[in-house]
C-alpha cells in the first residue's frame, strides 16, 4: 500500500472521530437537558406540564423518525447558515448533531424512568425544589443509565457518519465506499471496517469502564 | 403537634378535575372528614389494612399529597396555605421515612444523611458535624463510606432514621417503616424509635398494619377503614377493649384468641333455657394479680372452663386475656358477670352454648 493511502487513511480516521466528536458532545449537551425535560414535565412530575411535555414528545419523535439521509440533505440550507458551508466535515457535524439531540433525549428519559418514584418522594419531603431534586437526585442516580446511553449514541453517530460522505464530509465511510467499493479496492475496504470495529470496541469499552465506576447497585 | 381538621381527599380521573366532584362515580374518596390531634412528644399510631388510606393520610401531614379539603396544621403552621417556598422549609422541620427506606444508591451513608443539609444549604465542616453524632446514635459510626447496597434492612432504615433526623426536625413520619424487616430486626427499629422520642421529645406519627407496632411504641392508637378514623384510643384501653367490630378482629388476629372452632359452631346468639354463657375477659392493672377465678367459684356458685387465656405486656402495663365458659345457673352466671364488670375487667360476652349434661 503506498503512503499517499495509508496517509488518506489516517487522514479519514481523523476526520471520523472528529465527526463523532463534536456532534457527540454537542448532542449530549442539548440532548441530556432535553431528556430532563422529557421527564420532569409528564404529568405528575416535578415540573409537571402536560402541554410543554406534549410538544417536545412530539418534536423528538419528529426528530428520530428521519431518515439520517434524508435529514442530512433536508436541512443544507440550515447547515449552510451554521456553519457557513454544506459541505466538509464541519458541514456533516450539523445533521448528525441534530439526528444525535433526540436519540440522547429519549435514552436519558429511559434512564430517568428507571428511577424509583420513592427517591424523588424522599427528597420532596426533605424540602428539596426542584432544580434541586434534578441536580442531587435524579441525574446523580440515572448516572450509569446516561453513560450506558451516550455510549450507545457515540457508537451510532460512528456509523451514521459513514454516511457523510454524501455531502462531502469525508472520513472513514466515505473512504471505504469511494475506493474500496466504488474503485474495487477490497484492501482499503477491509482496512476501514476494521478501523471502525477497534473504534467501536474501544468506545464500547469506555462506557462500560465508566458505568461501572458509577454503579453502587 | 399535628392537628388534622376535616381533611379529605379525593381522587379524580384524569381529565375531569374537580368539575361536578361529589356526584362523578369514577371519583375515588381515600381520606374523609379525618380528625386527627397528634400532641408533642407522644407517639400516635394509624393502624389499618391496605387500601384504607394510611398511606394517604402520612402523606397529608407533609403535603406529598396535597388535601381536597380541610386544615393540616404542623407545629402551629397550616401547611396547605403555605407558598411551595415556605412548604419546603416547614418540611425541614418535618422528618420522614418510609416502607422502602428511599435511600439513594449512589451516595454512601454519610452522604445519604449529609443530604436534606445540602438542600438547606448548610457548608460541609457543619454538615460533618452534624451526621457523624447521628450515625452514632443510630449505630452505624463504622458503616459512612459503605453504600446502601451493602446494607441490610434494618442498617438501611438505621441510616433512613439518621437522614430524617439530620435537619432537626420536630416531627417524625413513619411509612409502614418496618413492613419490610424481619420481627428481629422490626423489634431493634422500634426500639431505636422509641429511644429517639424519649431522648429528643420527637412527636411520631406513624402508620402500620401490624398490631406489634402499636403495641410496642404507641402511646394512642387510630383505626383507619375507607378513609374515616373509626375509633381511637390509648393503646392500653385499645388492646383492652376495642370498640368497633374491625378493631377486635386487629386484635384476635394479634392475640390468636379465638374460641376453639368447634365450639363457635355451637354458639348462639341469644340464651336458652339449658345454655350457658361464653365469655371474653379483658383484665389489666391490679385485677390481673387477684385470684379472680377461684372468688367467682366461691362467691357466685359458678365454675369457669377456661378455653384459652395468654397474658401480655403492652408498654408498661400488664394485659390478662381469657376465653371462658361460665357454668351454672343463668341467674348465677348473669351475677358472675356483674361481679367481674364490678373488679373493673371486660367482660364480652361472644354466644351461648347449650349444655352437654
Amino acid at each position: 500500500m503506498s503512503s499517499a493511502m495509508i496517509e488518506l487513511i489516517l487522514r479519514a480516521t481523523l476526520d471520523t472521530l472528529y465527526m463523532v466528536a463534536v456532534s457527540g458532545v454537542v448532542a449530549a449537551l442539548l440532548g441530556v437537558p432535553l431528556g430532563v425535560l422529557l421527564y420532569v414535565t409528564r404529568p405528575g412530575q416535578i415540573m409537571a406540564h402536560p402541554h410543554l411535555n406534549r410538544v417536545l414528545g412530539i418534536a423528538t419523535n419528529i426528530g428520530r423518525s428521519i431518515p439520517f439521509i434524508i435529514l442530512m440533505v433536508a436541512i443544507i440550507p440550515f447547515t449552510r447558515m451554521l456553519v457557513g458551508t454544506s459541505i466538509g466535515t464541519n458541514a456533516a457535524v450539523v445533521p448528525l448533531t441534530i439526528a444525535a439531540i433526540p436519540f440522547v433525549a429519549r435514552l436519558v428519559e429511559g434512564a430517568l424512568n428507571e428511577i424509583s418514584p420513592g427517591l424523588v418522594e424522599a427528597a420532596q419531603s426533605m424540602g428539596a425544589t426542584p432544580w434541586q431534586i434534578i441536580g442531587k437526585v435524579l441525574l446523580p442516580e440515572a448516572r450509569g443509565g446516561i453513560i450506558t446511553g451516550l455510549t450507545i449514541t457515540v457508537v451510532t453517530l460512528v456509523s451514521y457518519s459513514a454516511m457523510a460522505g454524501a455531502v462531502g464530509g469525508g472520513g472513514l465511510g466515505d473512504l471505504g465506499i469511494r475506493y474500496g467499493y466504488n474503485r474495487f479496492n477490497p484492501t482499503v475496504m477491509l482496512i476501514t471496517v476494521a478501523i471502525l470495529v477497534v473504534m467501536v470496541q474501544g468506545f464500547q469499552s469506555l462506557g462500560d469502564y465508566l458505568v461501572r465506576k458509577s454503579d453502587r447497585k | 403537634m399535628i392537628t388534622l381538621r376535616n381533611v379529605s381527599k379525593t381522587y379524580y380521573p384524569k381529565g375531569r378535575r374537580r368539575a361536578g366532584a361529589d356526584s362523578d362515580p369514577a371519583a375515588v374518596v381515600a381520606l374523609s372528614n379525618v380528625d386527627l390531634h397528634v400532641p408533642q412528644g407522644s407517639i400516635h399510631g394509624v393502624i389499618g389494612l391496605s387500601g384504607a388510606g394510611k398511606s394517604t393520610l402520612i402523606r397529608c401531614v407533609n403535603l406529598l399529597e396535597r388535601p381536597s379539603g380541610g386544615s393540616v396544621c404542623v407545629d402551629g403552621q397550616e401547611m396547605t396555605r403555605l407558598s411551595a417556598a415556605a412548604l419546603n422549609q416547614a418540611r425541614h422541620r418535618i422528618g420522614m421515612i418510609f416502607q422502602h427506606f428511599n435511600l439513594l444508591t449512589t451516595r454512601n451513608v454519610f452522604d445519604n444523611v449529609a443530604l436534606p443539609l445540602e438542600l438547606m444549604g448548610m457548608k460541609r465542616a457543619a454538615i460533618r458535624e452534624r451526621v457523624l453524632p447521628l450515625l452514632e446514635l443510630v449505630g452505624l459510626d463504622d458503616k459512612a463510606h459503605q453504600y446502601p447496597a451493602k446494607l441490610s434492612g434494618g442498617q438501611k432504615q438505621r441510616v433512613a432514621i439518621a437522614r430524617a433526623l439530620a435537619s432537626e426536625p420536630k416531627v417524625l413520619l413513619c411509612d409502614e417503616a418496618t413492613s419490610a424487616l424481619d420481627p428481629q430486626t422490626t423489634g431493634s427499629i422500634l426500639a431505636l424509635l422509641r429511644d429517639i422520642n424519649q431522648r429528643l421529645g420527637l412527636t411520631i406519627l406513624l402508620i402500620t398494619h401490624e398490631m406489634e407496632v402499636v403495641k410496642s411504641i404507641c402511646h394512642r392508637v387510630s383505626l383507619i377503614s375507607d378513609g374515616e378514623l373509626v375509633e381511637e384510643a390509648e393503646v392500653g384501653d385499645f388492646f383492652t377493649a376495642p370498640r368497633t367490630r374491625l378493631g377486635r378482629e386487629f386484635l384476635n388476629d394479634f392475640l390468636q384468641l379465638e374460641p376453639p372452632k368447634a365450639l363457635i359452631e355451637r354458639l348462639e346468639e341469644t340464651p336458652g333455657a339449658r345454655t350457658h354463657p361464653v365469655v371474653r375477659l379483658a383484665f389489666s392493672g391490679d385485677a390481673v394479680a387477684t385470684p379472680l377465678i377461684s372468688r367467682l367459684a366461691r362467691e357466685c356458685g359458678v365454675d369457669v372452663s377456661i378455653l384459652q387465656a395468654k397474658v401480655e405486656s403492652i408498654q408498661e402495663r400488664t394485659l390478662g386475656l381469657m376465653i371462658a365458659e361460665l357454668l351454672g345457673p343463668a341467674d348465677k352466671t348473669r351475677q358472675a358477670i356483674d361481679y367481674l364488670e364490678s373488679h373493673d375487667l371486660h367482660v364480652e360476652v361472644l354466644g351461648h352454648v347449650q349444655r352437654d349434661d
